[in-house]
């Protein structure tokens, strides 16, 4: 049988996956992109959960950068940025809610309108310095090159332009618990609750927990919408889709229903190298570089193996925190929800009365149970996008924290349907007659995330992010530079610096490294 | 009226520290202390006839041995005695014992888990390590990283060549272990609960995070850092309690001719033109001075004792915002006798060190949960000590005091404030958990007292009976301490100084904020440098 | 309670040879090995020094770290961690490996014994269940036990070890080769026998499970005493150890894994063990910084050295010239060697200097006056002691 030979091979069709196999394939590569389900897109392909009903497991974007969008030529295969972002929306049960916007905020007191302002503006000077480095690759300490010590010099230049002022201010708030940032800032419960969320969602941390959360925000708050959420016109698979025609188009060779069972190995006196993949139907396919798109753990646990790698970076990967809190519902609904208060629902709803109940849930989940109040983030995807229900019917779909992967006693689906009804019963209290609109209930567990998107422990991001999990050491420090201990593999998923989220960055940052 | 060229406000083991090297240069010092005893946190009070309690700290490990040696504190009376030992309960029963010995430690570890009794033997390199690092910045001014002075640059060099000492994998392990939770830090080395229990303990005293909250593997570093004798990370007692240290220092100040006022309260620092010319005390009386040194925390300071309009715009803010939490209580309780205590064959080492009553991860996580829902837990972590049994002149002959910290007690209850009646009822929670693991504990009790956050401010000063004089979180260490642009001791008040906890390097009677802000004062004076260098570094 | 019992088990452990070797220790010289009580000497380190080259001596290794490793990925995994191909190891035979950090730096050296085509034995002198279970994640079916407190062991040494076991009725053991593992009839559990040791000389490893291990003594004792046998200490070893040119922990190497300071450990080419070293291995831990090294050349190297004179260099600085202005290294072990009758001693030289000259810079004392003095060094390759009846089958029987 004659084995097919590609220049790179690229495993898993997630965002990160195709920006790469994009750049490489415009860059002349013969590209091979293997992806184990039938949708490309990963955690934001978009499919039916009930007979006429689709989602995706990612709802909304908020920083797909402009770079990747021109590099690739995006919109030409039908990918609209969206000039305007979603309200936010933190639902109060007496119908007063206050209202986060691109341009300001509203219903609450005029002081904190000012305050916020402030703040707003703050973060955003903050946010843009960081800015430069999640699209570059992390210097290795001691690699001493050029290119390495500019990066360091050029942090460093960042925050001196600043300002003294702002300098101080930022080397301060990047650690501090999103709690005590809202306190300093705020009164309005409502208010902290729902500008922490952006700061805390998607990851093991709670308003108190100090360190990581802050860096989070100002990740998220980069690019135009400065951490503001939409969803494009036509939803989230016209960039999924986008990316994927863009693919084809510079001739990459896309292939869906292609698990990949192994990365094949050349193990020899000059060491250990990558040579090729093994499909799940025995297949043997060839390549000068094979990419994992995939998480870490399983990048180097299932498709390397441990024969092949050092003992300490296994251990390195192997402690790297990648339990998912986060389980997202989906509901088919005979008819348009109707919040109390709003007109039309096309918003982002936070569903979080004040911190302590993201604290709490959070404690209860800690434990392996599910919150006794959830809180959650809430869309109705369908407002965008037609196509995802029947004709006057629609779907929503909520981010729902804090859920453990590792629940006590397992995820059963009695334990799922319980949770349902609790969560229903939470959107009741809002949406006052929104359980009698239920053609059908999903729930995604991070345990459901981590069978059917085969992501570690269902994490958005692979891996927490978190300080000790970022930039430099991102997933560990000898694999920061998406190049692996082993020769001619590189990783490129969202367990890579920058992180997780529809950003594309990872892949864009992993192909300029094997451009170079 | 006397003019003194400098006012230290508050007689606490820092203030004392401080004065006296700024007697040492030949000034003129006054210390205004508000109680009618000295010491601050650091005392030794007879609160029951012929007990004598160190009723706020308890046990010694970071005073620096160069300022022990330097102010002659042994001459002065200090003399600290090194625990061999220390016991700590779990949940059910078990105990696991820290002996001072290797072989005996390595063999007690083994019997909890051998795989953990190895790993210990990494986790104690990578601390010195860690702590070793530390050690250095503590006697050092923090640089303002936004300065381009010559000195600023200096010492931030200093620092990048001490972490550019370290190997490619030390540093990255050193970057995530500064940020990350203590439990989950101690995950990467053991696999015993009871063990890593222990030394998380370390994790949350004094501090308003969980085990499982990033940077408590921090704190665990900052109460593992200091040493007796040498032995880093090893405890000890004061002889005649913690009293005895700000006794020795004080005898220190004395001796250079340093003055010290007790039942002076102060009101108000007087400030005229930007500049701080003085205190007024409680009873109304004006006392001028050259320069003002405050040893009360940030917030105390710049909220309570300084009219809000004398300071620059934002300072105020600044204070009100710094995070000074309460979580912590002391229970101090004399006893009629040794107390037994079951699962330990012949009471060992109860003699000898301390007792920990951790429990586990999960019952100091809950105890944590109860904190944040501003009440306290029924099983809280524990640490405690029987200074009796090695200092004779500490109780009555043949009776004993037993010091209990615990960690969590919020400063301010969710039903209300504190009232005696609750007060006692945590008391009784503190004895109801000693009396699982010493039935019979009950009936030793002679007398108790006990302090939440709520008598702990009123008493000490300290606000929400923050031990550390403020929370030792990333946004709040080195040269964010106490405020960003204000770490080097020199307050927003011309002529106006910290020596605090809430400065650099933090909580713990190291004397470390006293002699770094005595040495930028001097500098500022033009006087010539009376405090020694740390001499402790080649480790 | 009695003063006895008081804080009974914060004692050390005893071993299973404990009672025989408290009534041999004539000087209550004790010190501690991995929790054990362990006999420093036992009457004179001298004589028993003497006994372990002359007629023969035994040593107690219950404290040595024992840990059974076994199931069908046990050779990958074990070969992933050592720096040596043990897929080479034949059954029955025994290897001395070390294994290092993925930054090449030495954690510890120690034996792999095959007992098995899927079962091994790791011995070492420091505990490494951490290591072991680490180096393990991921590979399915392998099993790691630690044995140490249940199988007695001891190191049975000198000239005439070999005349005593044939005494003592062990058919075969005349055919047991170096590094050779055999099986003998013995009381209960039966007794492995290994033909290794830290001597440099003709010597074997007893093995026996802990109720057996009191019979093995009495039955050495009672057949040895024609024989000169004498239980010998950790400072008899001490000597033997460096005349045979071993290495030992915290005199030649720091252990990586408990070394606080950054490259004060060292690779396995600083100390002289390149051999150990087998790059034909596709991977192996440290394998990609061990290759670095042996491209830019180790920093020191392990040196063995004759000294001029009869003063030992313990603690010498090592200098490049006379007048000691050139300081290349510094001295690890030295001893004066009786039965080399040589000033020897082992140190770290800086690799660049090993070619110029060597002198040590040597302290010494007569009645509490210090003197100094510059000995000139030479370069040995071989070990200062290796009797040609080391590796004899069968060996002479005395």
């Amino acid at each position: 049988m004659n084995v097919q030979h590609f220049d790179t091979i690229i495993v898993g069709g997630g965002h990160n996956g195709l920006v790469c196999a994009n750049y490489l394939g415009k860059a002349g590569q013969k590209v091979l992109l293997l992806e184990a389900s039938e949708h490309l897109g990963g955690l934001a392909a978009t499919r039916e959960f009930y007979p006429g009903f689709k989602a995706s497991v990612a709802h909304a974007i908020n920083q797909f950068p402009e770079k990747i969008v021109s590099d690739l030529n995006l919109t030409k295969f039908g990918y609209k940025q969206c000039t305007e972002s979603m309200k936010n929306i933190a639902l109060n049960l007496k119908g007063d809610h206050v209202v986060v916007t691109q341009d300001g905020i509203s219903g609450v007191p005029d002081k904190e309108v000012g305050q916020y302002d402030l703040y707003i503006a703050s973060l955003k000077r903050f946010a843009k310095a960081l800015q430069p480095f999640w699209m570059k690759t992390m210097p290795r300490m001691g690699g001493n090159t050029l290119a390495e010590i500019l990066t360091f010099a050029q942090i460093g230049l960042k925050l001196k332009l600043l300002g003294k002022k702002d300098m101080r201010e930022l080397l301060r708030v990047v650690s501090l618990p999103a709690r005590d940032l809202m306190d300093e800032n705020f009164d309005s419960e409502l208010l902290k609750a729902t500008l922490s969320w952006d700061a805390l969602i998607g990851s093991t941390q709670a308003p108190r927990s100090p360190n990581n959360s802050i860096l989070t925000l100002l990740y998220r708050m980069t690019g135009m919408h400065h951490g503001q959420y939409m969803i494009p016109e036509g939803g989230i698979k016209t960039l999924i889709d986008a990316l994927t025609n863009a693919a084809i188009d510079v001739g990459v060779d896309i292939r869906c229903d292609s698990k990949v069972n192994k990365i094949s190995i050349k193990a020899d006196m000059d060491g250990v190298r990558a040579k090729g993949v093994v499909l799940k139907n025995g297949e043997e396919v060839t390549g000068d570089r094979i990419i994992s798109a995939l998480d870490p753990k399983q990048t180097f646990f299932d498709l390397v193996g441990v024969e092949h790698l050092e003992i300490e970076f296994m251990n390195r990967i192997n402690r790297l925190r990648t339990d998912g809190y986060v389980a997202k519902l989906h509901l088919a609904l005979s008819d348009i929800p109707n919040f109390n208060g709003i007109d039309i629902p096309n918003n982002r709803f936070i569903i979080a009365p004040n911190m302590d109940a993201i604290e709490f849930a959070w404690d209860d989940a800690k434990y392996g149970q599910c919150p006794e109040k959830p809180v959650m983030e809430v869309i109705v995807p369908s407002l965008n996008n037609s196509a995802l229900a029947p004709q006057g019917q629609h779907v929503l779909s909520a981010n729902v924290m804090y859920v453990p992967y590792r629940k006590k006693g397992g995820w059963s689906e009695e334990a799922k349907s319980i949770f349902i009804k609790k969560l229903l019963t939470t959107l009741d209290q809002y949406a006052p007659d929104l359980s009698e609109k239920v053609i059908h209930a999903e729930l995604l567990t991070p345990a459901d995330l981590e069978r059917d998107w085969r992501v570690t422990g269902g994490h958005w991001h692979h891996a927490e992010l978190a300080l000790d999990q970022m930039l430099m050491m991102r997933p560990t420090y000898e694999a920061a530079q998406y190049q692996t201990p082993v020769d001619d593999l590189y990783i490129c998923g969202a367990g890579c610096h920058p992180g997780g989220g529809l950003m594309g960055a990872a892949g864009h940052n992993a192909a300029k490294v094997i451009l170079k | 009226m006397k003019n003194y060229d400098a006012i230290i406000i508050g007689a606490g083991h820092n203030g004392l520290t401080n004065a006296a090297y700024l007697a040492r240069a030949d000034l003129n010092v006054l210390v205004v202390e508000k109680n009618d005893y000295i010491g601050g946190a650091a005392v030794t009070r007879e609160i029951h006839d012929g007990w004598f309690y160190s009723s706020c700290s308890y046990v010694c490990s970071m005073m620096r041995q160069s300022i022990h040696r330097d102010l002659d504190l042994t001459r002065h009376g200090l003399i600290l005695v090194p625990y061999l030992g220390t016991v700590n309960f779990g949940d059910n029963g078990e105990t696991l014992s820290a002996y001072h010995a290797e072989g005996p430690y390595y063999n007690e570890l083994r019997s909890h888990s051998p795989h953990d009794a190895d790993a210990m033997f990494r986790l104690q390199a990578d601390l010195n390590r860690y702590a070793q690092l530390i050690r250095k910045t503590l006697m050092r001014t923090p640089p303002d990283p936004t300065s381009l002075k010559p000195r600023d640059i200096k010492e931030m060099l200093f620092l990048a060549k001490e972490f550019g000492n370290l190997g490619e994998k030390e540093f990255y392990e050193y970057v995530r272990f500064f940020t990350m939770s203590a439990a989950e830090f101690l995950d990467d080395y053991f696999e015993n609960d009871l063990i890593k229990a222990t030394i998380a303990g370390a994790g949350i005293i004094g501090t308003a995070l969980g085990v499982y909250s990033p940077g408590s593997a921090y704190i665990l570093l900052h109460h593992v850092m200091g040493d007796v004798d040498g032995s880093i990370g090893a405890w000890g007692l004061a002889r005649g309690g913690m009293g005895a240290i700000s006794k020795a220092i004080a005898g220190a100040l004395k001796e250079a001719g340093g003055e010290i006022r007790v039942n002076a309260g102060v009101q108000q620092i007087l400030v005229k033109n930007g500049r701080a010319i003085g205190v007024v005390l409680e009873n109304g009386e004006e006392i001028n001075a050259s320069i003002v040194v405050s040893n009360l925390d940030a917030k105390r300071t710049f909220t309570k004792v300084m009219d809000k309009k004398d300071l620059p715009e934002g300072i105020y803010e600044k204070a009100k915002n710094f995070k000074i939490r309460g979580s912590s209580g002391k229970v101090n309780i004399a006893l009629s006798a040794l107390p037994k205590f079951t699962g330990l064959p012949d009471n060992k080492y109860i003699n000898r060190g301390g007792q920990g009553f951790c429990g586990s991860l999960e019952t100091m996580e809950r105890a944590y949960d109860c904190w944040k829902r501003g009440t306290w837990s029924d099983d809280p972590f524990i640490e405690s000590v029987i200074p009796s049994a090695w200092d004779p002149t500490v109780a009555p002959p043949g009776k004993h005091w037993m010091s209990n910290f615990i960690q969590y007690c919020p400063s301010e209850l969710a039903d209300g404030p504190w009232t005696p009646e609750k007060r006692d009822q945590f008391g009784q929670t503190v004895v109801n958990k000693i009396e699982r693991y010493s039935p019979g504990f009950k009936d030793l009790i002679v007398h108790m007292e006990v302090r939440t956050p709520y008598e702990i401010e009123n008493e000490i000063g300290l606000t929400e009976g923050n031990i550390f004089q403020g929370e030792l979180t990333i946004d709040q260490l080195l040269f964010n301490r106490p405020f960003p642009g204000y770490s080097q001791y020199r307050m927003p008040i011309k002529n106006m100084y910290m020596c605090g906890s809430s400065t650099h390097p933090g909580g713990g009677v190291s004397s470390c904020c006293g002699v770094n802000a005595a040495r930028e004062i001097l500098i500022d004076l033009k006087k010539p440098n009376t405090v020694p260098e740390d001499d402790c570094y080649d480790e | 309670m009695t003063t006895d019992r008081k804080f009974a088990d914060e004692r050390l452990k005893l071993s299973p040879f404990h009672d025989r070797q408290a009534a041999l220790n004539l000087r209550d010289s004790w010190s501690v090995w991995n929790g054990y009580k362990f006999a420093e000497y036992y009457y004179d380190a001298e004589y028993e020094y003497f006994c372990v080259r002359n007629t023969c001596g035994t040593y107690d290794i219950c404290p040595m770290q024992k840990y059974l490793i076994q199931g069908d990925n046990a050779e990958a995994m074990l070969n992933r961690m050592v720096t040596r191909d043990i897929t080479k190891l034949q059954e029955n035979r025994v290897t001395y490996v070390c294994w290092c950090t993925n930054e090449g730096r030495m954690i510890d050296d120690g034996t792999i014994f095959k007992l098995g085509p899927k079962k091994f034995m790791l011995t070492c002198g420091s505990p490494s269940l951490a290591w072991l279970k680490k180096a393990s994640f991921g590979f399915d079916a392998v099993e790691i036990e630690d044995i140490t407190d249940t199988l007695a062991a001891l190191s049975f040494q000198g000239p005439t070890t070999f005349s005593v076991l044939k005494a003592m009725g062990l058919k075969g053991i005349e055919d047991l080769k170096p590094f050779q593992i055999g099986y003998f009839d013995f009381a209960e559990s039966g007794l492995m026998i290994s033909r290794t040791g830290f001597t440099g000389d003709l010597g074997y490893e007893l093995w026996i499970q802990n109720k057996d291990a009191l019979e093995l003594w009495d039955k050495l004792y009672s057949i040895g005493e024609d024989y000169g046998i004498q239980p010998y200490g950790e400072s008899a070893t001490n000597m033997a150890r460096l005349e045979a040119g071993f290495i030992m922990p915290y005199m030649e190497f720091n252990e990586a894994l408990k070394t606080v300071h950054y490259q004060h450990d060292q690779t396995p080419f600083e100390l002289n063990l390149g051999w150990l070293v087998d790059f034909n291995k596709p991977l192996f831990n440290g394998r990609k910084a061990l290759l670095l090294d042996k491209k830019n050349g180790p920093k020191y190297t392990l040196t063995k050295l004759d000294i001029e004179g009869n003063k030992p260099a313990e603690g010498s600085y090592i200098y490049g010239d006379k007048k000691c202005s050139l300081e290349i290294g510094y001295v690890t072990s030295a001893m004066w060697s009786p039965a080399v009758k040589a000033n020897i001693a082992m140190a770290m030289i800086e690799t660049e200097h090993l070619q110029g000259e060597i002198w040590a810079e040597i302290y010494y004392e007569k009645e509490l006056r210090q003197y100094d003095k510059v000995a000139r060094c030479s370069i040995k390759e071989k070990p200062f002691w290796a009797p040609s009846r080391a590796r004899m089958t069968p060996p002479e029987n005395y």
